[in-house]
């Protein structure tokens, strides 16, 4: 679905699907990259992208997505870390992208996926829909290195540089108004006790298989 | 050894590397304590929730970390701390450093310190307050081994009558 959303924005990029961008972003992942999904739709479509042993589902705690990552990513430096969230989440935390940019984790990309909405409450309007623009609230946070995705080819484009350079890397990009349809298993012990082991920083019992 | 210095001692017997805050004054000799030691890893948040996110995260990770805060930072804590760190069984240990009590001047502070203790009650969130500096070391070290071994987390409330505290002469 390629329309411009320059209604939306005053830049020219294609809107997305949520459900079909984590699909593609799902694909790409080889190096069991840790991914944080952030709260409602977004989670469903990343358990809906097919389930990954180093998934985090977040079912509460608004706005923490990209904290929750940053803590991994710093955690084991070693592995990519992905932050998943939607524009009214990272709206409420907007200052953990300064925190981001000032501890520059070489391996942390954050994709905030927006819709200029918050979907699952109805759909009410947020600012993203007429004045705040993500990127440029990155950008002068300190992440350099913060781009509106501008179509599929641009997505592959700025995915594998975030993989192969250092971070951190924002990218945004603009869906639809879609919701998730897979339905998440709300199950916040079972979640961490199995990112934990997909980490490898699980207790390894037998009760832990 | 003064207090912060037993208490980063105990921090650090315990593998707690993490050391994440929003300052305040009272706890000034913990958050240098730690930025001037290699072995922690000393973040400034931009708000006390956030923290609270990245202990989460790094713990996860299987890094140890606390958060360090005011009294009044603890206000903006109870969806994080309900809805992330207690149910997800996160062994985060907060320091909140008591503010609203013998000699606070703002009564916004004494007003948001009596709401930290039901809140935490409420949630089932165990606590400790740290009145004595010899008792201290012992307290925090049994408070971060039970967090841990029941993947718990855990609030420690320094008080003044170990902290000094922060008093306006009037």
């Amino acid at each position: 679905m390629a329309t411009t959303a320059s209604e939306l924005t005053n830049r020219s990029v294609q809107v997305f699907n949520r459900a079909e961008l984590t699909k593609k972003l799902v694909a790409k992942l080889k190096r069991g990259e840790a991914v944080v999904g952030g709260i409602g739709n977004t989670n469903f479509d990343l358990y809906g992208a097919g389930h990954r042993p180093e998934n985090f589902y977040m079912l509460g705690s608004m706005g923490l997505a990209v904290p929750i990552a940053l803590g991994v990513a710093i955690a084991q430096p070693q592995r990519g870390v992905i932050a998943l969230e939607g524009d009214g989440s990272i709206l409420m935390s907007l200052g953990c992208l300064s925190t981001v940019a000032q501890l520059k984790p070489r391996n942390l990309t954050i994709i905030i996926i927006d819709n200029g909405m918050y979907q699952i409450t109805g759909k009410q309007p947020t600012t993203t829909r007429s004045t705040a623009d993500i990127v440029e609230i990155a950008r002068a946070s300190g992440i350099e290195n913060s781009s509106w995705i501008r179509d599929e080819a641009h997505f592959d484009a700025l995915i594998d540089r975030s993989f192969a350079d250092g971070g951190p890397f924002l990218l945004a990009a603009k869906i639809d108004d879609q919701p998730g349809f897979a339905k998440m298993v709300r199950d916040p012990a079972l979640i961490r006790n199995r990112f934990m082991k997909g980490l490898g920083t699980g207790r390894g019992g037998a009760l832990d298989e | 050894m003064t207090w912060a210095e037993s208490f980063l001692a105990t921090l650090k017997e315990n593998d707690v590397r993490l050391v994440t805050y929003v300052p305040d004054n009272v706890l000034t000799p913990l958050i240098k304590g730690a930025s001037a030691d290699n072995y922690f890893i000393s973040v400034g948040t931009t708000r006390e929730d956030e923290a609270i996110g990245m202990v989460a995260g790094a713990w996860m990770g299987g890094m140890r970390g606390c958060v360090m805060m005011q009294t009044s930072g603890f206000g903006t804590l109870p969806n994080a701390l309900a809805s992330l760190v207690v149910p997800y069984g996160i062994p985060a240990i907060l320091i909140v450093s008591e503010r609203g009590t013998l000699g606070e001047f703002n009564i916004g502070q004494v007003l948001v310190s009596r709401t930290m203790r039901p809140t935490l009650d409420a949630i089932a969130m165990t606590h400790h307050t740290l009145a004595d500096e010899e008792a201290m070391p012992f307290v925090v070290d049994r408070a971060i081994k039970q967090a841990v071994a029941t993947q718990s987390p855990v609030a420690l409330i320094l008080s003044p009558l170990l902290t000094g505290g922060k008093v306006f002469k009037c």
